[in-house]
């Protein structure tokens, strides 16, 4: 069977892998991605699609900062702007308690440079008169956005394959090892790539892969529910978000609103996310509270699909205590498509450099080693 | 009914659902029926609203005593039933069908399930399709049966299939004016598989019955012929075609009713698990069942078009034998002899069927080359040309062609566009059609009232996911 070798490999195309991929292009380096289904259609294919800093945790600030920068050049970067849209978002408050709680977070990521302006009751029902009683307030943040996630993880494995990446659809990596000469990793096909540096970005995979590297970190498989509507004449711009994660919506410009908020459970051997019809009738139950309008309106699918999720809810991106030349970027709990461009250079530049300018800290995967 | 007896759902009450019901309760097992209709019959035996008095012989022709046969059994069995009209399931998940019915969301929890859901239009798109006048086969025919009204005036039928004629037939027989009939098919067609159709005996004299009374009657009918073009301003006027020697037609005309025979309505089977196999004479990726409906033994079982088409009395034959597995699955005694007959009767049929559906190909071909302005999905306006390229990013299976340029994404879900859009893509990379896989089923299976939904939610069932 063929065998290759290149500076680096990828293990997990997804849009952290794929995006690693074109950044390592892009300083020269020679790379291969080996992804057992399709380029960008795990999580990183199937997920809300929203694009925020707003109301992020701190630690998560300066790379998401990073990551915005890299989304406004996606036309130049991947051919496309894969639908993304500065659009703002909303966080909104149902009590006055979460009021000051996004107060307080407002303060806190001002001085990472995330201005956010604080609505009150009133200011808010007449900017978005479609907001139903419940919602107090909020904090507007303008420079949030969204994007459409079926093109993004593609386009940047299109862009990275016609830099010169190689790019293994539809053929996981079975076997990954250390040797003398760096990392061998062998596929269900019978393949072998070999690397002087191996990124692990197998998302909620990538708990086992780092395993195998002595390197335990407990993953929790995460599946959101999402749920589409009928077409609906355009009515919300931002992306709307509540305290208390129950609700979260969008709509885009051909008028389908798009939802979620409950989550079920995803077996990692199964691979797809399994809809719980009944979890999103919770769902609905909620969102009508918040946008009532949408009642009206028909939905046409839920859909699911896998994260995983980390204890602390912060990823894993930093190289590996156990391994030299192994880099995580894996467990992105939920909010990394925001992230995944960016997180893909970081994952890049540690393979490279040992090291990235971007501050990470807080991602180590000795964190969660038991005192 | 004691506590051991099983817990039966049947979902469709058209002649299969029917009779798995009747076959049911013969052997002390009251199922539920479940039908999204306002009243039994199914897709052929379609009842009309109720208040509406035309005969049926009127309404069904040749079929009026087995249509009334199938309705006196569903009336006759529904003080043992529990029979909910009007009801749909929108999903079926863990051992409970979620229904939405005239009082909202119900639950229905079953320890085995029959999917007698029929059959729908099969479409093959072409230029001009979505023009206001132009209606499916089946669209034209519940238009006649349940409004009493036509879809134009005069009408033209085009496509292909048993229902071509038939509904042709209906038309001219309510009074309506039929300008033609054009048939993608050629009698020629027949000729190698005429030993196969004379299995089907008095179905297929039948269908030469309608035919050549339609000729009688002074209705063109024209075969071999290639769709060009629906016209027209805002609405149509006009349809194109081609003929054997290919020379180009235009006819006027106000209604189009096309068709390309029926497809199974699949998507319950999917969600309740059954395994999913590329059948190469529907090309369509259809649930997997034993000769007796059996799918996923002692709870999943098969009756009726939306396991395969087989038409009408086939499904009458396998609603029974699906009822007949399932009582043997559960310890419940039935009589071999009858459902060896049973078998042999299908046999007879599928032998006819088969015959048939080579005789009367559906030209999936024409999808294959149809020009790249050619509106495929009309829930998202996306083009023949629009797949080819994946507006820009080449999709290699069905769920990345849509997941980059919308088709199938729409209200219908990709029922109505999926298998041209199927065909388009194929060709496109060159590959054979089960080479681009399906779209893969969810819920809800059809689209789903979210005031409906929001009124049944359970609270406090598992934890939010904050992303
Ligand atoms: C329903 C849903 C909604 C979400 N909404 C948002 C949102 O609105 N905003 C936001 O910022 N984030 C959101 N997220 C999270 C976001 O989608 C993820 O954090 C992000 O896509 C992670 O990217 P990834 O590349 O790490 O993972 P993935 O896209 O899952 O990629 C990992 C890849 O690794 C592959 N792989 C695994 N093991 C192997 C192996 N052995 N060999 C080869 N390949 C392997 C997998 O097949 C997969 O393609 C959501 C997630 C979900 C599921
Ligand atoms: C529009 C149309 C017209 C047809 N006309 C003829 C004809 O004139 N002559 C002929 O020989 N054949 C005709 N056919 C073919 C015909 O479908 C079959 O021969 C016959 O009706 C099959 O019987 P069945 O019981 O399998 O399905 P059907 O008769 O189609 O019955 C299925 C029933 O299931 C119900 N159902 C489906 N899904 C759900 C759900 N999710 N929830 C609740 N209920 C559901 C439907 O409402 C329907 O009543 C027609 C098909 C179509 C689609």
């Amino acid at each position: 069977m063929s065998e290759s070798r290149t500076d680096v490999v990828i293990v997990g195309g997804g849009l952290v892998g794929c995006a690693a991929a074109l950044h390592l292009r892009s300083r020269g380096a020679s790379v291969a991605v080996v992804e057992k289904n399709q380029l960008g259609a795990a999580a990183s294919g199937v997920n809300f699609g929203g694009v925020r800093r707003n109301g992020r945790k701190l630690a998560e600030l300066p790379i998401a900062a990073r990551a915005l920068a890299i989304w406004k050049r996606l036309p130049e970067l991947v051919g496309s702007d894969c639908e993304y849209e500065i659009t703002g978002n909303i966080k909104v408050a149902r009590t006055d308690e979460h009021m000051d709680q996004i107060a307080a977070h407002a303060e806190a990521q001002a001085e990472y440079g995330v201005e956010v302006e604080m609505l009150g009751r009133n200011t808010l029902r007449d900017r978005y008169p479609w907001l139903g009683e419940s919602a107090l307030g909020a904090a507007y943040c303008a420079t949030d956005g969204q994007a459409n996630p079926r093109l993004v993880g593609p386009a940047f494995a299109r862009a990275a394959r016609a830099a010169g990446a190689m790019m293994v659809e539809h053929d996981g990596a079975q076997r990954v090892e250390r040797d003398g000469s760096g990392f061998v990793v062998e596929t269900e096909s019978g393949r072998t790539l070999r690397g002087d540096t191996l990124i692990n970005s197998s998302g909620a995979w990538g708990g086992r892969l780092a395993a195998q590297f002595g390197e335990p970190v407990e993953i929790w498989p995460m599946e959101p529910q999402m749920i589409v509507t009928e077409p609906a004449p355009y009515f919300m711009v931002p992306v709307l978000a509540v305290v208390g994660g129950d609700v979260y919506a969008r709509q885009i410009p051909r008028g389908n609103v798009i939802f979620g908020g409950r989550s079920g459970t995803a077996d990692l051997d199964v691979g797809f996310g399994k809809v719980h019809a009944e979890e999103s009738l919770t769902t609905l139950a909620r969102t009508i509270e918040i946008i009532p309008r949408i009642a009206d309106l028909a939905v046409i699918r839920f859909w699911s699909g896998v994260e995983g999720c980390t204890e602390d809810h912060l990823p894993v991106l930093c190289p590996s205590r156990t391994t030299p030349g192994l880099v995580h970027a894996f467990g992105f709990s939920g909010h990394g498509f925001c992230l995944g461009p960016a997180s893909g250079a970081v994952a890049a530049e540690l393979a490279l450099d040992g090291r990235s300018e971007t501050p990470i800290e807080g991602f180590d995967i000795g964190r969660f080693d038991s005192p | 009914m004691n506590d051991d007896t099983p817990r039966v759902l049947i979902v469709g009450a058209g002649p299969a659902g029917t009779r798995a019901a009747e076959a049911l309760v013969a052997h002390g097992v009251a199922p539920i029926v479940v039908d999204e209709g306002a009243r039994s019959g199914g897709q052929i035996y379609r009842r009309p609203p109720a208040g509406f008095t035309r005969p049926a012989a009127a309404l069904y022709g040749f079929e009026a005593r087995k249509a009334q046969a199938v309705h006196a059994t569903l009336d006759g069995l529904r003080e043992r039933i529990d029979y909910r009209p009007n009801t749909l399931i929108w999903n079926i998940e863990g051992g409970v069908a979620q229904a939405l019915g005239p009082d909202g969301i119900e639950r229905i929890r079953f320890d085995a399930l029959i999917l007698a859901t029929g059959a729908m239009d099969r479409v093959i798109p072409f230029p001009g399709w979505t023009l206001p006048g132009v209606f499916t086969m089946g669209g034209s025919q519940v238009a006649l049966k349940a409004q009493g009204c036509a879809i134009g005036d005069p009408v033209v039928f085009m496509g292909t299939g048993p229902l071509l004629y038939l509904v042709a037939y209906q038309y001219v027989h309510a009074g309506a004016r039929v300008a033609a009939v054009l048939d993608t098919s050629h009698l020629s067609q027949a000729i190698p598989v005429f030993p196969g159709l004379l299995w089907g005996g008095r179905t297929f004299a039948k269908g030469l019955w309608y035919m050549t009374w339609l000729r009688a009657a002074g209705i063109p009918v024209r075969g071999g012929i290639t769709p060009v073009a629906a016209e027209g301003q805002s609405a149509l006027e006009a349809v194109r075609y081609r003929d054997r020697r290919g020379r180009e037609h235009r006819i006027a005309c106000t209604g189009l009713g096309i068709g390309y025979s029926v497809k199974s309505e699949v998507q319950l089977a999917e969600l309740a698990g059954c395994e999913m196999a590329f059948d190469p004479l529907a090309q369509q990726w259809l649930p997997q069942a034993d000769v007796d409906g059996r799918a996923i033994e002692g709870s999943v079982y098969l009756a009726g078009d939306g396991a395969g088409v087989a038409g009408a009395d086939a499904a009458e034959v396998r609603g029974r034998l699906a009822a007949l597995a399932l009582l043997a699955d559960k310890d419940i005694a039935t009589d071999r002899a009858s459902q060896a007959r049973l078998r042999a009767k299908l046999r007879r049929i599928m032998r006819f069927r088969n015959a048939l559906e080579r005789a009367l190909p559906v030209p999936f071909h024409l999808a294959r080359t149809l020009p790249d302005e050619t509106v495929i999905c009309r829930c998202e306006a996306i083009t023949a040309g629009d797949i080819r390229e994946g507006r820009a990013l080449a999709p290699a299976e069905m769920n990345r062609a849509k997941a980059f340029t919308r088709v199938g994404m729409g209200r219908c879900q990709g029922r109505v566009c999926g298998p041209a859009a199927a065909q388009i893509l194929a060709a496109a990379r060159g590959c054979a059609v089960e080479d681009v896989g399906r779209l893969r089923g969810q819920a809800p299976v059809k689209p789903l009232s979210i005031r409906a939904g929001a009124e049944a939610a359970v609270e406090d069932r598992s934890r939010a996911a904050s992303i």
